[in-house]
């Protein structure tokens, strides 16, 4: 074991973080896949003769392979892979977009509070506390049935609902952080509040903060296919991976391809976050440096 | 002991405190706020409005309004749905039965096949059945339970014809061999994230156990190793599994929600769905509400009883 240490040790951090990573395979297998879903989206559509939204009646529940439609068809005669690589565009930038404002929020709330501690933690982390009894899907549709669907809504509503996690994290590496001698440094130099919060704790946390930011992205794209599927997110004719499984149930016994493309598409991109988010965990934890 | 009952009910009644403040935050986004099922009626004149919002005292401060909502539900008033006029309270429990009945099966299913699944992956670690687990459990938890409940449907209704596609039973019939019949499916679909969630906690309990030094001495006197497992191994690794009890409450209801929209289940979920299509604020609100509550009390009785079965706690 002790040639193991010596072996990491003399790499730069970087470096034997990524020898950790790519010792897990699922979590480069995971990095592949959301490469392929991402740039299949971004730019599989150019490559497609058919546009996702244009209706061809005669043509609708054309099953997969049958002729110049390789998933088929739905009930309005548009392509299904067109549909996918449009719907992806949308589910994964939401997916991404929402983890962003999601982190935003969730690193501000937990940077306060962890920081000051005291009434100012108290109250923010009892507000984190009490937006996590709602169970997540009932208070997004509640927020979505309050409000116009689309893609800001959508977006915004998810992040609303999943900053929390990310915020305790935070919360709990500024609370221990703040007392290390760098900080008690920056401290004395005369720097501010802010600027130790922001330019020496929260970037010291960074590893966590990554970890979590991998397994909101899977969150998120679960949750807008939840939405979506509800009705109460992104609306046809746009599509999303969500919204095409709309009346996959309708459609379960005549065409059922409709429900299989969209629904491995979101397993396949979920289970790849999470599992990205596990190898991280994994390769960035600082605990594995110290012998 | 005492003291760390009351201190974690001054929590809780604090939590839900805030859980109150956010649902009235919410009530007041609502288009028109509560006022909407009066405004969208063409005949009502500005006039009327007007009465109406002195009359439910819609012109009194925030803070006002807030208070007496808070004391109304607290007694009980959850005011009426839009839809027929009944007390939301009576139509939400009147959906609760079968809401439970789910989340009961379900539960029970996951916690035998979760905690089997995460013994034998601690005790065997690193063995295929433990790889084979690891990653069928982040499947699991990634899969959109209402994608996993249109395939069961496929294969299970569809193509065998094993089950029923939906309903809690079939008109006429309702005998328990019935219920129990339709039962089946949501409660698989509901129980595969639950199962999951179950054998990932059960495992790394399990392996936290197995490396402490009382087992190593149970096993340096010779102890046989069952009732190592069993005795001393099995139930200090489920003592923490109480805890995710409460913390999977709020996933159960989710969860719940979606699989009795797939599976036309007459539950609490799917009728906040339904209301939410109808704009029945009322009730949409007082299922927020009730949920929240529920995990907010389960949380709270998760944290007793973990404190009731390990002195450590309520010491510390």
């Amino acid at each position: 074991m002790a040639t193991a240490v010596l072996s990491t040790a003399q790499l730069a951090p970087g470096q034997a973080a990524w020898r950790r990573f790519r010792r897990h395979r699922l979590a480069l297998a995971g990095a592949v896949i959301i490469l392929v879903l991402v740039l299949g989206s971004a730019f599989g559509p150019y490559l497609l003769p058919f546009d996702d939204t244009y209706i061809d009646i005669m043509k609708r529940f054309a099953p997969p392979l049958s002729g110049a439609h390789i998933l088929g068809t739905d009930e309005l005669g548009r392509d299904v892979l067109a549909r996918l690589m449009m719907g992806g565009r949308v589910s994964l930038s939401i997916g991404i977009v929402a983890m962003v404002i999601a982190m935003a929020v969730g690193i501000v709330v937990g940077a306060f509070a962890g920081f000051y501690g005291g009434v100012v933690g108290a109250v923010l982390m009892r507000l984190v506390d009490a937006v996590l009894c709602f169970p997540t899907i009932f208070l997004l549709l509640a927020l979505a049935a309050l409000t116009e669907p689309g893609l800001v809504t959508t977006t915004v509503l998810i992040a609303a609902t999943a900053w929390m996690a990310v915020a305790r994290v935070v919360e709990a590496q500024v609370r221990s952080l703040r007392e290390r001698e760098f900080a008690v440094a920056a401290l004395a130099f005369g720097s501010s509040n802010l600027r130790i919060m922001f330019r020496e704790l929260v970037p010291n946390a960074i590893a966590p903060i990554v970890v979590a930011a991998t397994l909101n992205v899977a969150k998120a794209i679960l949750l807008e296919s939840y939405v979506s599927y509800l009705g109460y997110g992104i609306q046809p004719p746009a599509a999303s991976w969500g919204n095409m499984l709309n009346n996959a149930q309708i459609y379960l016994t005549s065409a059922p391809w409709l429900a299989i493309a969209p629904g491995v598409a979101i397993t396949l991109a979920v289970t790849s976050f999470n599992f990205l988010g596990d190898g991280l965990r994994d390769a960035l934890d600082p605990r594995m440096n110290i012998p | 002991m005492a003291r760390y009952v009351v201190n974690r009910l001054a929590q809780a009644i604090m939590l839900l405190v805030i859980v109150s403040g956010i649902g009235f935050a919410v009530l007041h986004m609502a288009p028109g706020g509560p006022l909407s099922q009066f405004a969208a009626s063409a005949q009502m004149t500005q006039e009327d409005l007007d009465r109406v919002t002195r009359q439910l005292g819609l012109d009194r401060p925030l803070p006002i309004q807030y208070l007496d909502w808070f004391g109304r539900m607290l007694k009980g008033d959850w005011g009426r749905s839009y839809r027929d006029g009944e007390a939301v309270l009576s139509v939400i429990s009147s959906h609760l039965g079968a809401t439970l009945e789910l989340m009961a099966t379900a539960t029970i299913i996951a916690v035998l096949l979760g905690c089997w699944i995460g013994i034998l992956g601690a005790l065997r670690r690193y063995s295929l059945f433990d790889a084979l687990a690891t990653v069928g459990a982040m499947i699991a938890l990634s899969i959109p339970t209402f994608w996993f409940g249109l395939v069961t449907i496929y294969v299970f209704s569809v193509k065998l014809g094993w089950l029923p596609s939906g309903n809690r039973e079939t008109v006429g019939d309702g005998s328990f061999l019935d219920l129990l019949h339709h039962l089946i499916a949501p409660a698989m679909v509901l129980a595969l994230v639950e199962t999951a969630m179950w054998g990932r906690f059960m495992r790394s309990s399990m392996l936290e156990v197995i490396n402490q030094d009382y087992i190593r001495t149970a096993r340096a006197k010779g102890m046989p190793e069952w009732r190592i497992l069993t005795v001393h191994a099995l139930r200090n690794a489920l003592l923490p599994m109480i805890t995710v009890a409460g913390l999977q409450l709020p996933t159960l209801l989710g969860g719940a929600l979606v699989a009795e929209t797939v599976f036309t289940w007459p539950g609490m979920g799917r009728l906040f769905l339904d209301s939410i299509g109808y704009r029945d604020y009322p009730v949409v609100m007082g299922i927020l509400m009730f949920s929240a509550t529920m995990v907010l009390i389960g949380s709270l009785l998760a944290d007793i009883l973990y404190a009731v079965v390990d002195p450590r706690i309520r010491v510390g």
